[in-house]
């Protein structure tokens, strides 16, 4: 099981390698959305740093949601999804082999660019340090759910715009406490509560998405 | 044994199959016949457990299929119109990751033997992409070669091959019936094992002359 998990992660890694313009189109969109803001608002600091976490998050969202298509199509188009449903192998842990290498492909960069990034919106060093920490519990979260959604509209037509529709309300929860955790510390409170309740939203998603992912291939499939 | 009872199939709205039952012993060969557009890639999905049956039951040693799971799915290969092997990977590579998903991990060299059987020699350590279709189907079938499962579902295993290799897919799949093994095919072409190995299935029917 942990040698289908290591092989599957490990083969999505080797893909992903072999074909860094797709690896890096996420992360270019992450930044350039961010950087936008200062361009056009200009130097109203105060401003900036009132949007930061807004702005950051927003533009995480829809960076993670632009990768989600890829996820499992590919591997629908070729086969190779077939034959994953006939691996002996537990489906939900091979649904999570992909989504971790999803992950550490499109998530982890964003959030190791998030606190240089920072600096542009005139975020304290406090802030930047919750900021990271607060897309490293929530970005996992993202893909998870956007893996129920990608797997839902698979082989469908605009399934692209389908998945939008499908998967943005249920990121709601992870942008409000994202969010919420940087406006906090920026304002004093301290954004404890709202990392533990990211902390809460990964877990969950980590125990039901690939559950629901698994269901909802199959059906796809069929 | 694979045990069929029953099995109906309906895709959209129509039927394709239905009260369809057979049997397969360890040694046999189901040959599936039928024209464009008559269920035997359905057939062929649902008995390995791609599809859900609309009704019947397909049951592996007398329990079915679906509860079954995972200790069916070791016992089954199923190779299809694609042939689900990825165009970044090498051969070796793509055999190497298909062979550690069945649960029967191959060593680079058990992975280079097959491949080089299966006449890609020269060929191994070259990205799918730049391979023709005949060489993908190969990478695709050399899995047959390292694979321990009883069951093989061949869906139209020939296509794209040259003669050479149809002579070769043949043996291979003579081999396997020979010792025990079970294979359900469909195939334009004529299977050459001895008759009381193969069993015919006729799937939907035309008049002759009818195309």
């Amino acid at each position: 099981m942990f040698s289908a998990f290591r092989t599957l992660m490990g083969r999505d890694l080797l893909l992903a390698m072999r074909r860094r313009s797709d690896l890096f189109t996420t992360l270019f969109f992450f930044v350039i959305v961010v950087s936008l803001f200062p361009l056009g608002i200009g130097p109203e600091m105060n401003t900036l740093r009132l949007i930061a976490p807004g702005v950051f998050w927003v533009a995480a969202l829809l960076a993670s949601m632009l990768a989600l298509e890829r996820l499992f199509a590919v591997d629908y188009e070729d086969g190779a999804l077939e034959q994953m449903l006939l691996a002996p192998q537990p489906l939900f842990v091979l649904v999570l082999a992909k989504v971790t290498a999803h992950w550490l492909v499109t998530g982890l960069p964003l959030v190791l660019m998030a606190p240089l990034l920072g600096l542009q919106y005139d975020l304290s060093s406090e802030a930047l340090g919750v900021m990271v920490l607060s897309l490293l519990l929530g970005t996992p979260a993202l893909s998870l759910i956007g893996a129920i959604g990608a797997a839902l509209t698979l082989g469908l037509r605009g399934g692209g715009v389908l998945v939008s529709l499908l998967v943005l309300p249920l990121y709601i929860p992870v942008l409000i406490f994202g969010s919420g955790a940087v406006e906090a510390t920026a304002s004093g409170l301290g954004g404890q509560g709202h990392i533990s309740m990211l902390g809460a939203i990964l877990v969950l998603s980590l125990l039901l998405a690939p559950l629901a992912a698994s269901a909802a291939l199959r059906i796809s499939v069929e | 044994m694979l045990e069929v009872a029953g099995l109906a199939c309906i895709r959209g709205d129509r039927k394709l199959f239905s009260d369809l039952s057979f049997r397969l012993e360890a040694g046999e060969l189901l040959h599936l016949h039928g024209h464009n557009g008559s269920g035997k890639t359905t057939l062929m999905r649902t008995v390995c457990g791609l599809m859900k049956e609309s009704d019947g039951e397909i049951r592996w040693n007398g329990e079915s299929i679906h509860r079954l799971g995972e200790d069916f799915t070791r016992d089954v290969v199923y190779i299809g119109h694609k042939n689900g092997i990825k165009d970044d990977l090498t051969g070796v590579e793509n055999l190497r990751v298909c062979s550690a998903l069945d649960g029967n991990p191959i060593t680079e060299r058990q992975a280079w033997d097959a491949l080089e059987r299966m006449g890609l020699m020269g060929h191994e350590d070259l990205p799918s992409r730049v391979l023709s279709q005949g060489q993908k189907r190969r990478v695709a079938l050399a899995r047959l070669l390292v694979n321990k499962s009883r069951l093989w579902v061949l869906d139209e295993p020939f296509t794209a091959l040259d003669v050479a290799a149809v002579d070769f897919l043949q043996s291979i799949i003579r081999d396997h019936i020979n010792s025990g093994g079970m294979v359900i095919l469909t195939t334009h072409q004529e299977v050459r094992i001895t008759r009381e190995q193969v069993k015919e299935l006729q799937l939907g029917w035309k008049e002759v002359g009818h195309v």
